[in-house]
């Protein structure tokens, strides 16, 4: 096991292991900080992926915006914090073996497909191109202002939706 | 070098914890934190296949990219409106939120 292998393996385990964590942890505030660690071990894997942009996103958007959003919402609703009662409902058991048939027919074909291995390395200026295709009219310009557009649209929705009604 | 099976089992397996969230969890902001966490792993998989199938191209980080603002707008909303019927109702379990239930 080369190096690279070993980071790797222990970046799955942090993701995965804080993943499940997340999902069964009883107080929401520590499925919170959970799902933050899962986030940071997401972006560390971006970063084994040569995509540094990405992670360094990542870690600016979920880790730094969503999840403190989140962490305003579970403030918000500290009633429910107070008096949290089971964490799952009663269909558990059944959503477990839903989720692990789906991985258990995933895996093999993962697994198991011969895919195309490239030698290309990742040119030095991908993140200057990764800028450039984004304002660039023959690629995705069109989308990444719909983008903006649309993430405007669901600010303005979300204040709207939360705002004290009189 | 990693290859990347490694990383789309990984992926998948997030992918399936964030499955199981979504369908045993009773808090609403659990769920919605499940709904991340299966982002996520669309995500990782979308740079996988960018760095292993065509790293001279921008169309994978792209693709991810646009994965993130939808998932911020989506995380703004869904909360909005968590907060809303919290307000409104006292709880955020989705067994209690039944509204339109006949």
């Amino acid at each position: 096991m080369t190096l690279i292998q070993a980071v790797f393996a222990l970046l799955a385990i942090l993701t995965l292991g804080a993943g499940l964590l997340t999902v069964l942890s009883r107080h929401l505030f520590h499925a919170v900080l959970y799902l933050i660690l899962s986030l940071v071990g997401v972006a560390g894997l971006f970063v084994l992926l040569e995509a540094e942009f990405l992670a360094g996103v990542q870690v600016l958007i979920y880790i730094g915006a969503i999840s403190i959003l989140i962490i305003f919402a579970v403030m918000l609703t500290r009633g429910m914090a107070r008096n949290p009662g089971p964490p799952l409902n009663n269909q558990s058991l059944a959503a477990a073996v839903i989720a692990g048939l789906f991985f258990v027919l995933l895996a093999p074909v993962i697994a198991g497909f011969p895919w195309p291995q490239t030698t290309q390395g990742v040119p030095a200026d991908a993140i200057e191109a990764l800028g450039r295709s984004l304002v660039d009219p023959n690629q995705f310009a069109l989308p990444f202002e719909l983008a903006s557009v649309m993430i405007l649209a669901a600010l303005i929705g979300a204040i709207f939706i939360a705002r004290e009604k009189r | 070098m990693v290859p990347l099976s490694w990383y789309l089992l990984v992926a998948a397996a997030l992918f399936c914890i964030g499955v199981y969230g979504v369908l045993a969890r009773r808090n609403a902001i659990a769920i919605l934190m499940a709904i991340e966490l299966m982002l996520n792993a669309v995500n990782l998989s979308l740079v996988a296949f960018w760095r292993y199938l065509h790293p001279t191209m921008t169309t994978g980080q792209v693709f991810a990219l646009f994965v993130l603002v939808v998932a911020a707008a989506e995380a703004a909303a869904g909360l909005a409106l968590i907060i809303s019927i919290y307000r409104n109702r006292e709880t955020v379990d989705v067994e209690n939120i039944d509204l339109l239930k006949g």
